[in-house]
């Protein structure tokens, strides 16, 4: 097959300039990127007090296999809660997409967040739209290389910074930052930071608008999710073409009226909203894939719009229902299948983070030897508890057994069990038993936990199996 | 100059030289980005020269600069070398934060008594993780992992049952010193009917129902100088533990299976093997192999695979 222009699969990409805009979608989005930015890159460096643990606010502290978030401490067994965020975090995407279409493309999204950050940048340093196509066409000299090298420049350091900022939520920040340059931090401290900052980089830096159309997968299966209630960004194309197309502004057409009697529509081909797209697309065409919903469009219009004296709104929020006339509902079973899935998904884990065991204990069988004859003809088995104090508060414990008539509990020789705040310990006991019936196999009892001087917490009854030999001998 | 020229048939060019007039070479270049990666690899070469050990001189080689490392060798020497993995696993195996953790804490056990660290949760805990260690390296080949034993060659260390005694001291004694067990064979001094008696009193001890008769006559031979027996195991059958030897009267065997024994004959048949060919253990003394502090954990460790006395 010939490999013409038009059936080719590669398209060589096209450099955007994106233009900025003023307007009250990109101050919300400035908002939002203000927030967003202030949480992360301080949040490591928030202290918080505790009895026990890192003064840190938020700490994921692997090593010790506790994750710190404010007064929650997450530990290794509470790892299924991860699975109810990440569940969350989908059925909100869904939920949304379905009501609002691309809403976490255009305002949330990181990509977007460090593309906005990083277009800012480029326009301190070189110039907004018309300047940057202008130092780009220029030949190389003092002006441009210092230009394009302090962008380059400032990029990097913001995206070392971002890296940088991720690898403290992973141990004590103001120690690491001081090990980090001083060369004594670990190795994936730097591994980290320094993949952080190239992907940064590149993603926000060089990549930009190639990452929403080609690389990620979200776009993709959202575009699923839309249907015709769908809230979209959309061009009112009978108010903007009328029946002759849009047309620029001249002598002729240059109020409404006379607009009206050509038959011209209310764009005035401007250019403006394609200008300001950062995935380079005219929204004029129509709902296209490219589209991140950002609304800066609409931005642009409007102040033309309002410099023009007419009405807001030819660029618009809508959905397909509502741009053909249909009414235009949002409680759909889609929707509201969502939102329970999502609400359950919610009580569920908050039921489970509030509901979290204040005591642990797990029953681990020795199974090396597995029985042990006692000189008094007894069989020995023993058993090793882990237990774990997730409170902030030592307890004391006492272990007994139950469902074992006539045997013996050895849990050593302590004149006190007693766990710290936040810690964990093994203790090895002793379950000594005489079967009276020449029992064989195996018999189920159980290992009470009972913490002593503690009201809120109840008794632990852990199952376990003790076990005789196999044939009476 | 030669002159560049293009082959027609795949259009491409050719390096411009002809030999023997006719004979020309197609113009292959490598792909730029090969060749780029190649003068990477060039570069990263010399930068590793400078940094790295490299260059072998006369019997010796560069050792790179700017890549001290500093370690404690074996014999508690500071040392430092060129970087290299081995040195770095020796420091990270002393130097980092759960090596330091773990020895302070190991410092703090060895520094307490037996009384305090069987009293403390937490010095329980370290010490049998630490032990699990050490017993696996030096004493499970012979004793098994957890310390079950072979029956008729190493002791069961998890019952109850000591025979050179349980107590801490007893245990740390027998891990230091290590021991030498012995009963004479007495398949020469008697006959097998005499053998078939003392058999019989011994399963009478631990309160097999086993013939009367035979049982005393047994006794007899057990309980005075005939056989001897009782300078040992005692008049009680309870075993001397000077001696090491076995306490007759519980339901622990450790030389004759008796419990894998399907039927009394059998029983009978497996104690009169030992009395007939005798019996020689020995462990090993552990005091030059291990160090104070670890013959302490395993003493702890071991007196609370069973219970300890």
């Amino acid at each position: 097959m010939a490999d013409t222009g038009n059936d080719a699969l590669y398209q060589a990409r096209i450099k955007i300039y994106p233009r900025s805009v003023k307007g009250r979608f990109r101050t919300f989005k400035w908002a939002i990127l203000g927030l967003a930015y202030g949480v992360y890159f301080l949040l490591p460096w928030l202290r918080w007090e505790r009895n026990t643990g890192p003064d840190q606010a938020v700490l994921f502290d692997i090593a010790a296999r506790k994750f710190y978030l404010f007064d929650l401490v997450a530990h290794a067994q509470d790892l299924l809660w991860l699975v109810g965020v990440l569940l969350i975090a989908a059925l909100l995407l869904f939920f949304v997409t379905g009501i609002a279409g691309r809403v976490f493309c255009g305002y949330f999204c990181f990509q977007t967040l460090w593309t906005d950050l990083y277009l800012l940048i480029e326009r301190l340093v070189q110039g907004d739209r018309v300047a940057r196509i202008r130092l780009d066409k220029s030949p190389w000299n003092a002006n441009k290389l210092l230009r394009k090298a302090g962008t380059h420049v400032l990029w990097l350091a913001v995206a070392f910074w971002t890296g940088l900022t991720f690898t403290l939520y992973w141990d004590n920040a103001p120690d690491l930052v001081v090990k980090w340059f001083t060369g004594s931090a670990p190795f994936a401290a730097y591994a980290t930071t320094l993949f952080l900052t190239a992907t940064t980089y590149v993603m926000a830096g060089l990549a930009r608008e190639q990452v929403c159309t080609y690389m990620c997968p979200y776009a993709r299966f959202q575009s699923a999710m839309f249907d015709e209630d769908t809230r979209i960004v959309a061009y009112e194309e009978a108010r903007g073409e009328g029946s002759q197309g849009r047309h620029r502004i001249t002598r002729e057409l240059k109020s409404r009226e006379q607009r009206r009697e050509q038959g011209v529509g209310d764009c005035i081909d401007c250019g403006f909203c394609v200008q300001v797209c950062p995935t380079g697309i005219d929204i004029r065409n129509g709902l296209q894939v490219q589209c991140i919903s950002c609304a800066l469009c609409i931005d642009a219009c409007d102040t033309i719009m309002d410099s023009l004296g007419w009405e807001r709104g030819l660029i618009h929020y809508t959905s397909e229902a509502q741009a053909e006339g249909k009414k235009s509902s949002l409680l759909k079973p889609k929707t509201i299948g969502y939102g329970l899935a999502l609400l359950l998904a919610v009580s569920a884990l908050a039921w489970s983070v509030s509901s979290q065991a204040p005591l642990d204990v797990a029953v681990v069988q020795v199974r090396q030897p597995l029985f042990v004859r006692l000189s008094d003809g007894r069989i020995q088995n023993s058993y090793e508890l882990h237990l774990e104090n997730k409170t902030e508060e030592p307890i004391a414990l006492a272990i007994m057994i139950h469902g074992l008539a006539g045997a013996v509990l050895d849990a050593g020789r302590f004149s006190a069990l007693t766990l710290a705040p936040q810690r964990s310990l093994r203790v090895l006991v002793r379950v000594r038993w005489r079967s009276n019936h020449n029992e064989k196999g195996s018999r189920s009892f159980f290992l009470d936990i009972i913490p002593q001087k503690r009201k809120d917490l109840g008794m632990i009854s852990a199952p376990a199996t003790f076990y005789l030999p196999g044939r009476e001998r | 100059m030669s002159q560049t020229k293009t082959s027609k048939p795949s259009a491409v060019q050719t390096t411009g030289h002809a030999w023997d007039g006719d004979i020309q070479e197609f113009n292959n270049p490598l792909p730029s980005w090969w060749l780029w990666a190649f003068y990477a690899t060039v570069v990263f070469a010399v930068v590793y020269w400078v940094f790295y050990p490299a260059w072998p001189v006369a019997g010796s080689y560069t050792k790179g600069v700017m890549n001290d490392i500093t370690f404690v060798d074996s014999n508690g020497k500071s040392k430092t070398t060129h970087w290299n993995t081995r040195s770095a696993l020796l420091r990270d195996l002393q130097e980092s934060k759960t090596a330091v953790l773990s020895r302070d804490y190991l410092n703090k056990v060895a520094a307490a008594s037996y009384a305090e660290i069987l009293g403390d949760p937490e010095m329980m805990a370290f010490t049998r993780s630490m032990a699990r260690g050490i017993f696996g390296d030096n004493c499970a080949p012979c004793h098994g992992s957890g310390g079950a034993g072979v029956i008729g060659l190493f002791p069961n260390l998890a019952d109850d049952d000591w025979l050179w005694g349980g107590s801490v001291g007893d245990i740390q004694a027998t891990v230091k010193n290590g021991h030498f067990g012995f009963m004479p064979a007495f398949g020469e001094v008697f006959d097998d009917a005499q053998l078939d008696d003392i058999a019989s009193y011994v399963l009478s001890l631990s309160g097999h129902p086993v013939d009367a008769a035979a049982s005393r006559r047994g006794k007899a031979i057990f309980q005075t100088n005939e056989g001897g027996c009782y300078y040992c195991h005692t008049h009680q059958a309870t075993g001397l533990k000077s001696q090491g030897a076995a306490n007759l009267t519980d339901q622990i065997w450790t030389i004759a299976d008796v419990n894998g024994a399907a039927d009394l004959a059998g029983k009978k048949e497996r104690v009169k093997q030992v009395i007939a060919n005798g019996v020689q253990r020995r462990m090993p003394s552990w005091s030059e192999r291990l160090s104070a502090a670890q013959i302490k954990l395993l003493t702890v460790y071991v007196h609370e695979l069973g219970g300890g006395q």
